[in-house]
């Protein structure tokens, strides 16, 4: 034991005298310096030498503390309060397409329900054969299970930047979004088993929050790939998105996927609630406002390097970011490094699914000159995502909602990075 | 394991294997009837068309003393909005403006959102507390403060359709597939798109970002 002990120090101790005979000799020439020997590899670190926790220490684990910065982020003075607020993705410090389920941007009209799931009802009625009321345990016996990857965006994402760059960081000019594989059942599983009447023309979803939460949404889309689902990436929902229950409407503005799901009402007509109204209509430069415009146009941003994530190096630097589109699959990304004058395609890796995130790469060289940076998303319909200014020609700048314009990044020569507005 | 139970076990494992599956588009028969008390109890949405108002009615002047005990801290005496909570009054005529003020008399197409959104939401922290009652008389006062209706009205149900909105008319269906045709099928341009690019704003000059992350540079 003794003969072990002793080893290390005196192996310090040799290097440590190596290393001030390096220095000394590079006292003699100004410019060579002999390389140092890195303490992170010749000190022996604490981590590499004492016992850590040991297993059940954290039954549900917690990222590595060193990650405690990566975290949803809010803008004070954006709300009134916090319990009726929205707060946003860290989307710079998360790569590949799935959002981890702490960090998915909450939005809350009243709070976050803590609703206990035996206690929690779905019922269905109105315009049906039969009104139904199922529990959280009938709702998992139903046969044909689901589970499918979908981003849900808020439709006031980016409705800060339309008078111009006024946030500086993706997680707040683009960080109302989230992507989740989501499980549970088609709703028009539950539609059939209640039947739906002939004249039905849509369904009124409304949650079990303090708010109440309600949005119209027409038959077709209900009968044709929304889900009631119970679980998000393998695990309960979080209560802050839905928890027992919650609505999916894939590639719709998020307003719609209800959360804390408890009702279901077939009617043959809207029910012109409150978000349907004041709220999520596209106000445009006329005085005249869009209604129902749920579908999310294709859109995507880099997220690195962005405001918060600048370039610390010259030389190898990766370009990556996300594209997505409510009307189908991502079918290229172009990126920009000179504002918009030249693109080139940008590599697509992992999957390419259907209304879900889709997540690029460009690897670049950097030698410190400024870099106008953009990117441009085609989705399999042929939508061409359009510069902010090509949108504000249709829209004007009151629409709060939908804006799906190309972002543009100035990375400057000491490698900060900021959101601006460019001709 | 004897020869003759790894014999039982196979068969056993076969029938579990065989369990009957439901045919697609079949009734299962999970869940049971909602009784007529229930979804009376969670039912109280009301749609443009009056279906759904509770019997029931309420004065302009009832609603002010209701609105400044209950809605006032939040929705300000006059509607006006105290802090960053909403207006609900005022703004007519500023749809086009530089500024538009959205509000109940100057954008909501529909009353029965009003009435609706007070009965299941608020007041705020206190939802689905007021009486049907109360809420007509509320949403009257609201009418009033918009300058809609004259001081001594009643709202009831049996007058409510009656009640225009200013705004209604200013609504359209989605129409962005045929107005913004021109962003489908372009054929991107991808090199030397435009001639000079210059940098017009900048989020740093506004200085509305909260802080979150190091920000401080040291490029090696």
């Amino acid at each position: 034991m003794t003969e072990r002990k002793d080893r290390p120090a005196s192996r310090r101790g040799f290097l440590a005298a190596a290393a001030g005979a390096g220095a000394l000799a590079a006292t003699g020439r100004a410019n060579a310096q002999a390389p140092k020997p890195d303490p992170a590899i010749t000190e022996p670190q604490d981590w590499n030498r004492h016992l850590g926790p040991g297993v059940d220490h954290a039954p549900y684990g917690k990222p590595s503390k060193f990650e405690a910065g990566v975290v949803r982020r809010h803008v004070g003075w954006l709300t009134a309060d916090t319990v009726s607020s929205i707060n946003f993705t860290p989307l710079h410090q998360l790569d590949g397409i799935v959002t981890p389920n702490g960090l998915c941007f909450e939005r809350h009209h009243a709070g976050v329900a803590e609703i206990e799931p035996t206690k929690h009802r779905l019922m269905i009625h109105g315009l049906v054969e039969k009104p139904l009321v199922f529990t959280m345990d009938d709702l998992k016996r139903f046969p044909g299970r689901v589970n499918k990857l979908y981003f849900l965006e808020c439709a006031a994402n980016g409705g800060m930047e339309w008078r111009g760059a006024q946030l500086n960081g993706c997680q707040f000019t683009h960080g109302m979004i989230h992507n989740v594989w989501y499980t549970g059942i088609p709703l028009k599983t539950l539609l059939d088993e209640a039947g739906v009447r002939t004249n039905a023309k849509w369904l009124l979803a409304e949650g079990a929050d303090a708010s109440s939460m309600t949005r119209s949404i027409p038959i077709e889309k209900a009968m044709k790939d929304c889900l009631v689902v119970w679980g998000m990436n393998g695990e309960a929902l979080r209560a802050e998105q839905g928890y027992p229950l919650r609505l999916v409407v894939p590639g719709w503005e998020g307003n719609m996927w209800i959360k804390w799901l408890r009702r279901l009402e077939v009617g043959e007509q809207p029910w012109q609630q409150r978000e349907e109204t004041s709220k999520y209509t596209d106000l445009l430069a006329d005085g005249r406002s869009r209604r129902f415009t749920f579908v999310m146009d294709a859109k995507s941003v880099v997220t690195n390097p962005s405001p918060q994530a600048p370039l610390r190096h010259k030389g190898p630097n990766v370009l990556t970011g996300l594209a997505w589109s409510g009307r189908g699959a991502i079918a290229r990304v172009d990126v920009s490094i000179d504002g918009g004058k030249n693109w080139q395609n940008a590599r697509i890796d992992g999957p390419v699914l259907p209304m879900s995130l889709t997540r690029f790469y460009v690897d670049f060289d950097w030698q410190g000159q400024d870099l106008l940076i953009q990117s441009r998303a085609m989705d399999e319909t042929g939508y061409v995502q359009p510069t902010k200014d090509e949108l504000r020609k249709v829209r004007g700048v009151n629409s709060i909602y939908h804006n799906n314009g190309i972002q543009t990044w100035h990375v400057k020569p000491n490698g900060e990075t900021e959101n601006v507005e460019i001709l | 394991m004897s020869r003759s139970s790894k014999v039982w076990l196979g068969l056993a494992l076969a029938a579990a294997l065989a369990l009957p599956a439901f045919a697609q588009g079949g009734k299962t028969g999970l869940g049971r009837s909602a009784l007529p008390e229930e979804i009376k109890a969670w039912d109280i949405d009301v749609r443009p068309d009056g279906l759904g108002l509770p019997p029931g009615k309420g004065s302009v002047k009832d609603g002010e003393t209701l609105f400044l005990e209950r809605c006032a801290a939040c929705h300000g005496e006059f509607a006006e909005g105290v802090g960053r909570w909403p207006v609900l009054a005022g703004g007519q005529g500023t749809m086009m403006a530089d500024r538009p003020e959205k509000t109940i008399g100057s954008f909501w197409p529909d009353l029965s959102t009003a009435f609706d959104y007070i009965r299941r939401a608020m007041p705020y922290g206190n939802a689905q507390s007021l009486t049907a009652d109360e809420t007509y008389a509320i949403v009257a006062f609201l009418l009033n403060m918009n300058n809609i209706v004259k001081d001594d009205f009643v709202l009831s149900r049996e007058n409510f359709l009656t009640v225009k909105m200013p705004n209604a008319a200013a609504f359209y269906d989605d129409d962005r597939e045929k107005a913004e045709k021109h962003f489908w099928n372009r054929t991107p341009c991808m090199t030397n798109c435009k001639p000079d690019t210059r940098i017009t704003g900048r989020a740093a000059v506004l200085d509305v970002t909260p802080d979150g992350g190091d920000k401080s540079i040291k490029v090696e």
